[in-house]
């Protein structure tokens, strides 16, 4: 009996072993591709061979240098629109989901009804309008372009009406009775104990802003608007000159992710599977 | 003040609702009715962009959207489960750190997953995966440069990235399932796949349809992989095109915003079609509704 749960230990533990590996694999290419010449992996593709003659560390200096630093501002840019779109996803769903959650009204419903169709759509589907709008607001290769479109996420409405369904309703009520007003009670009350909701959202909703890849492209136009993701993609180019930079550049883009996830990986996929929640 | 105040919480979301989701639906809805290219004065033209959609270009977006769609759910529904059943079941050393290994793909951009997929399946008969077939006998592919192989390359990509994503998906739910079933099943003499197929699939039921549902929706909407392994949305011969990158090249490389939108329409009949049917399934409105 005892033999026999060791065998099934080894076995078990050796299948989800080699998902893991393959899971990680492509880190390990590319982070070890990341030191050779970019153009060896553009003509050759990625190989298993490991001759560390080639191997430097320039190709991570170049991150400072290229382009005036292209890199840079390209990070910088995927910070901030990061930053921006966390904050005003977070105040706007929190707000939307919160109201959907503790208020009885006429219309009530039907908004939350909305929020699930606004949340089956692919908006792959309104690329086109979404552009043609952004442009008539003369907001082409702008943040607010990239922002606007999805300022209210309603994955984020649509997990905060959960989360805030779940709390004491008692709460609203003494505030009434020390005299506070409804947005007092939002603000003061409310949101302090939400606060395990925020954080799973910041994970969902940052991920989502730092790996986004097709809208940002049709908004941002000039290289030095751009984001990582898109910046990395445009050195992709049959005439680029750029290739060494981009194996060191994609490495550098995952790297605080993972730092964090390492550091806090229960909530990280708490968060994550937060998107998930349904009833 | 309690009677206004929902509608200023809830005010957002209704302009937002208005302003970037209604019209530009109805937008993309009239312009599919008409004709037009770049920047012209749209032409009302009936239902003349529907027909044109019935092009090779077009049915070769759709077969391969289909077939991603498919193969990609026939993998990431029921493999993740069994591997949350095995990370589950203790028989698993340190699983802890072999979930964490299986999620880490789920972070990264498709950019950067793009760069490994495109270079490894590189048509280099040295590259990482031409030297793998090449032990079992198989010769050198040009990956991308074939339908068959694309698929591959495709569904291979969205496995990586969403398998450790659906494993903790399945993993919340079986934590929901009572230990005294199994043990009450062992009892009465039922092996584990007895188990598994009558306690822990009935179990994990609303997140299989769950997962089953964002695995359609995912692969009808699936372009960026796509985008990054060909860097373009137009690809020799069509074989990478998908109903998305469809709309994206007629919309943007050609200008073609009739047939962009009809095109944006049916996949959005399509979608919405799909919902219809799960939401009559699981129906979480009412379920949640407190």
């Amino acid at each position: 009996m005892k033999k026999k749960k060791i065998g099934l230990t080894f076995i078990s533990t050796l299948i989800i072993a080699v998902f893991s590996i393959i899971a990680l694999m492509p880190f390990f290419f590319l982070l070890i591709s990341s030191f050779k010449p970019g153009s060896e992996m553009i003509r050759n593709g990625l190989q298993f061979k490991f001759d560390f003659e080639n191997y430097r560390l320039v190709n991570y200096g170049l991150l400072g240098t290229e382009r005036d630093g292209i890199y840079i501002k390209w990070y910088i840019n995927s910070i901030l629109i990061m930053v921006l779109q966390v904050g005003t996803g977070l105040f706007f769903s929190s707000l939307v989901g919160y109201g959907l959650a503790k208020y009885r009204f006429k219309g009530r419903n039907l908004i939350f009804g909305l929020v699930l169709v606004v949340m089956m759509v692919p908006v792959e589907i309104l690329i086109l309008p979404l552009y043609k709008e952004i442009n008539s607001f003369n907001m082409i290769d702008t943040y607010p372009g990239v922002l606007l479109p999805f300022i209210v996420p309603a994955t984020g409405v649509f997990f905060f009406r959960q989360f805030a369904s779940g709390l004491p309703s008692e709460i609203m009520e003494s505030g009434r009775i020390d005299g506070c007003g409804e947005f007092g009670i939002f603000f003061r009350l409310m949101m302090p104990i939400m606060l395990p909701a925020y954080g799973a959202m910041t994970i969902l909703l940052a991920m989502g802003s730092w790996n986004a890849m097709v809208w940002p492209m049709i908004v941002l136009r000039t290289s030095e608007m751009q984001t990582l993701p898109i910046g990395l993609q445009s050195l992709l180019t049959p005439y680029g000159n750029n290739y060494d930079m981009l194996l060191s550049g994609a490495v550098m883009s995952v790297l605080p992710i993972m730092i964090i996830f390492l550091l806090n990986q229960k909530t990280f996929i708490a968060g994550m599977a937060a998107g998930s929640v349904k009833g | 003040m309690i009677k206004i105040a929902p509608y200023i919480f809830t005010a957002p979301f209704i302009i937002y609702f208005l302003v970037f989701f209604i019209y530009p639906i109805t937008q993309t809805f009239w312009q599919s009715l008409c004709q037009q290219t770049g920047f012209s004065a749209p032409k009302f033209a009936g239902l003349a962009n529907y027909k044109l959609l019935i092009d090779d270009y077009f049915i070769m977006a759709v077969q391969n959207s289909a077939i991603y769609t498919f193969f990609t759910c026939l993998i990431l529904v029921p493999l993740p489960l069994l591997l949350a059943v095995l990370l589950d079941s203790k028989f698993v050393a340190k699983a802890d750190a072999f979930k964490g290994a299986l999620f880490i793909p789920a972070l990264t951009s498709v950019v950067m997953a793009g760069l490994f997929f495109k270079y490894a399946f590189s048509s280099n008969p040295a590259a990482l995966m031409n030297t793998l077939i090449a032990r079992l006998g198989i010769p050198a592919q040009g990956w991308l440069e074939k339908r068959l192989t694309t698929w591959i390359v495709l569904v291979v990509f969205c496995v990586w990235k969403w398998l450790g994503v659906n494993i903790v998906y399945y993993l919340s739910a079986l934590q929901t399932i009572s230990r005294d079933l199994y043990e009450a099943a062992t009892i009465d003499g039922a092996n584990a796949w007895q188990r598994f197929l009558h306690i822990t699939v009935p179990g994990v039921k609303p997140t299989i349809i769950y997962v089953l549902t964002i695995s359609i929706y995912g692969g009808f909407s699936m372009f960026a992989e796509a985008f990054t392994l060909f860097n373009s949305a137009r690809t020799p011969g069509d074989i990478g095109a998908t109903i998305v990158s469809y709309i994206y090249a007629q919309g943007f490389n050609r200008n073609n915003f009739g047939l962009a939108s009809a095109a944006g329409i049916t996949l959005l009949l399509g979608v919405l079609i799909i919902n219809i049917i799960q939401l009559s399934i699981t129906d979480p409105v009412g379920k949640s509704d407190t």
